[in-house]
């Protein structure tokens, strides 16, 4: 048994915290999410190096890596909150290949996996989806609705931008007309685990930095003439953020890892993942806030655009309940 | 990254597996009180012995099969897995045995271990005293020197077993004009003496697992030194760091199979169908895959990297406080039968309390994670 990365997928990670440290700063996140844009320089920047089609087949123009490899991706991603819509596009493409055709996977993926399309996947109802995140950049989109799933293009649908609290990352309301599109009639239930998986690592990303900015924090900010990090109170609050963290990367790696190499645990897997990472996701920001103390509630202070981030995240594709619910039918 | 078993350790687990389906400890004794139960457990042990099975983590050259970490966390978790008892002389095996093979001189190693192994010697942990809990380098217990003989005077408490040990790993005091950790020994005191008074402490479940020791003028000869004198810290720490290590696989399948039976009764009961039921044991099911996630890459990280992660404090925090969650929640499931005295469920109930508490308390756990692992500013210790 081995929890460790290999070498390859090691400098994987490296590379992609080293190019985000750099491409990704917080004044530069700051910028596109008060401008409410995403980054197209960095997303090229990130198509060039194939991160798009990281986990995508190469016969279909992937690279053919596996879901670990994404999932590395996905965490650096959420720890710098790059505002670009890699996210929502892997999500697409997860589904796509799961769930569509040989025709329609090598007709659809290679766009998506080249990062020349954006893809986008959202749940409906009567053939609308709220806050579809990455839609208004999407040229290609994935409808599910009651456990079906269809995918339109642009002029398909109707896309209405809105003001998600996460501007790092615009979302829209997305509606299309019944019947149109094409069903993708395979393993929808597996897309959507697939899917899970990236955004349970994305929140892992984010709580790994929100924890980190914490403890920086508060071993500055003396009150009393003692750092505020000596109390317990504020201690141990951390402490509860690293075990909530914890958690959640493990059950993000048994689900990543079990993506790949064990299908038939995904199921139970991903919901795990979800779960734990949604809560995580919103406790420990949530914690980063309230150790942050006043200035954890100004705009100023970077730390609310990881709770944004995190709320979006922990409600995409249903939250913990969602999936505990889930587990509990897995149980009985 | 590889979540599965290597093919020598899967073959470990099946010839483990299929000793313990055809080797059952016998009927555990219904009468006779704790003491029937011991030797219930100290026969068993020797079954375990006689097939080579009471300690595979220990090397060949001392009766163990040089078993590697994970081998022997399979260990233990077959043993929660067939819901045998485990051996009575786990400290010696665990904790005791271990600490000679670290410090231990040649003549300790050769007259004490083999009967760790079989059994004909029980040993007993006395660290804890009333006043040094979680500060334990503050104990009070004085050694003193008398000719080739040291000797000993004062109170220890949490001692599982006592009643039962021939050899207590003494940490004791034998030097009071040096800062706290410095002067302590470690001594392997003769349990056979009027001198230590033994005494049940009674606890919440109504049993005694634990004692406290009166030491009156306790005679230890000098060659019962392990590390050295004035090295007690040190050695007790190495005693310490095997506390868990293999421990926390069976409590962690143990819990499993606690969870497993309460989900049998709320099923039974429709109570799956309730949508609160079946979001806490979704819950409590999640806490227990983390666990069982966590305890593994700890000791794998430890076994193929050589680096110890952040797990092993967290593992025994949320293992702790999720069996005090799940007992609670079965309680409010079983009913009745949880809340009577003498039923399994009433004793897993008020037992788990004492989870929290034992071997490194949560509040104490958290300062570890916050200090050593985040590296935050260590509070100040009131001088």
């Amino acid at each position: 048994m081995d929890f460790g990365l290999s070498d390859d997928q090691r400098e994987i990670q490296r590379t992609a915290r080293e190019l985000l440290a750099e491409r990704a700063r917080p004044e530069r996140v700051r910028e596109h999410a008060e401008a409410g844009r995403l980054d197209d320089g960095l997303w090229r920047e990130l198509c060039e190096l194939g991160w798009p089609g990281i986990a995508i087949a190469e016969r279909y123009g992937g690279q053919g890596l596996g879901r670990v490899e994404l999932s590395i991706l996905c965490e650096e991603l959420g720890r710098s909150l790059a505002p670009v819509a890699l996210l929502p596009s892997v999500l697409a493409s997860g589904a796509i290949e799961l769930a569509g055709s040989e025709e329609q996977c090598a007709r659809l993926l290679p766009a998506l996996a080249s990062g020349e399309t954006i893809g986008a996947l959202g749940t409906a109802g009567d053939g609308v989806a709220e806050l579809v995140v990455g839609a208004p950049a999407a040229g290609l989109l994935v409808l599910v609705e009651d456990g079906a799933a269809r995918v339109l293009t642009r002029a398909q649908i109707e896309i209405e931008p809105c003001e998600s609290i996460d501007p790092t990352r615009p979302a829209g309301r997305v509606s299309a007309p019944a019947g149109a599109g094409e069903a993708l009639r395979g393993d929808v239930a597996g897309g959507i685990d697939r899917a899970l998986v990236a955004i349970s690592s994305e929140l892992v990303g984010v709580c790994d930095r929100a924890l980190a900015m914490t403890v920086a924090y508060v071993k500055e900010r003396k009150q009393f003439g003692v750092p505020v990090g000596s109390y317990q109170a504020v201690s141990h609050r951390c402490a509860q953020m690293l075990l909530d963290t914890e958690k959640a990367r493990a059950t993000t790696a048994f689900a990543s890892w079990a993506a790949d190499a064990d299908p038939e645990r995904l199921g139970e897997a991903a919901a795990m993942a979800k779960a734990a990472s949604s809560e995580a996701g919103v406790d420990v920001t949530a914690s980063a806030i309230q150790a942050h103390g006043g200035i954890g509630f100004t705009w100023e202070a970077d730390v609310h655009w990881l709770y944004k981030r995190a709320l979006v995240d922990s409600a995409l594709l249903g939250g913990a309940r969602t999936q505990r619910v889930r587990l509990a039918a897995l149980l009985a | 990254m590889d979540l599965t078993f290597s093919a020598r350790e899967t073959a470990f687990r099946e010839e483990l597996r299929a000793w313990l389906s055809d080797n059952r400890p016998a009927q555990e004794p219904a009468e006779g009180g704790e003491d029937a139960h011991y030797a219930w457990r100290r026969d068993w042990q020797r079954r375990l012995y006689d097939a080579g099975w009471a300690a595979p983590a220990w090397p060949v050259e001392y009766g163990g099969r040089g078993a590697s970490l994970t081998e022997s966390a399979i260990y233990f978790e077959e043993l929660g897995r067939a819901r045998v008892p485990l051996p009575a002389n786990v400290l010696g095996l665990l904790l005791g045995g271990p600490t000679l093979m670290v410090w231990g001189s040649e003549a300790q190693k050769e007259r004490y271990l083999a009967p760790i192994l079989s059994a004909e010697e029980i040993w007993c942990q006395g660290f804890s005293e009333p006043d040094a809990g979680s500060d334990l380098a503050s104990l009070k217990t004085r050694a003193v020197k008398d000719g080739a003989e040291w000797v000993v005077t004062g109170q220890k408490v949490w001692t599982s077993g006592a009643q039962y040990a021939k050899w207590c790993m003494l940490v004791a005091r034998t030097d009071g004009d040096v800062p706290k950790h410095k002067g302590l020994t470690y001594f392997l005191m003769d349990m056979e003496q009027d001198a230590v008074q033994i005494r049940p402490l009674r606890q919440i479940t109504g049993e005694a697992e634990f004692n406290e020791l009166f030491i009156e003028q306790a005679r230890i000869p000098e060659e019962n030194v392990v590390g050295g004198e004035g090295n007690g810290w040190r050695v007790a720490l190495t005693t310490l760091m095997n506390e868990r290590a293999g421990l926390g696989f069976a409590l962690q399948v143990r819990l499993r199979q606690l969870l497993d039976d309460t989900i049998a009764v709320a099923r039974e009961r429709g109570l799956l169908e309730n949508a609160l039921y079946a979001d806490a044991l979704a819950e409590l099911h999640i806490r227990c895959e983390s666990i069982r996630l966590l305890a593994w890459k700890g000791l794998t990280d430890v076994e193929r990297y050589g680096q110890p992660g952040p797990e092993g404090s967290l593992v025994k925090w949320l293992w702790s406080d999720t069996n005090q969650r799940l007992t609670q929640l079965a309680a409010e499931i079983v009913g009745p039968a949880a809340l009577t005295a003498g039923t399994s469920w009433s004793y897993e109930l008020l037992r788990a309390r004492g989870n929290t508490i034992e071997g490194g308390t949560t509040e104490v756990l958290k300062n570890i994670v916050a200090e050593r692992v985040l590296g935050l500013p260590r509070l100040k210790a009131v001088p």
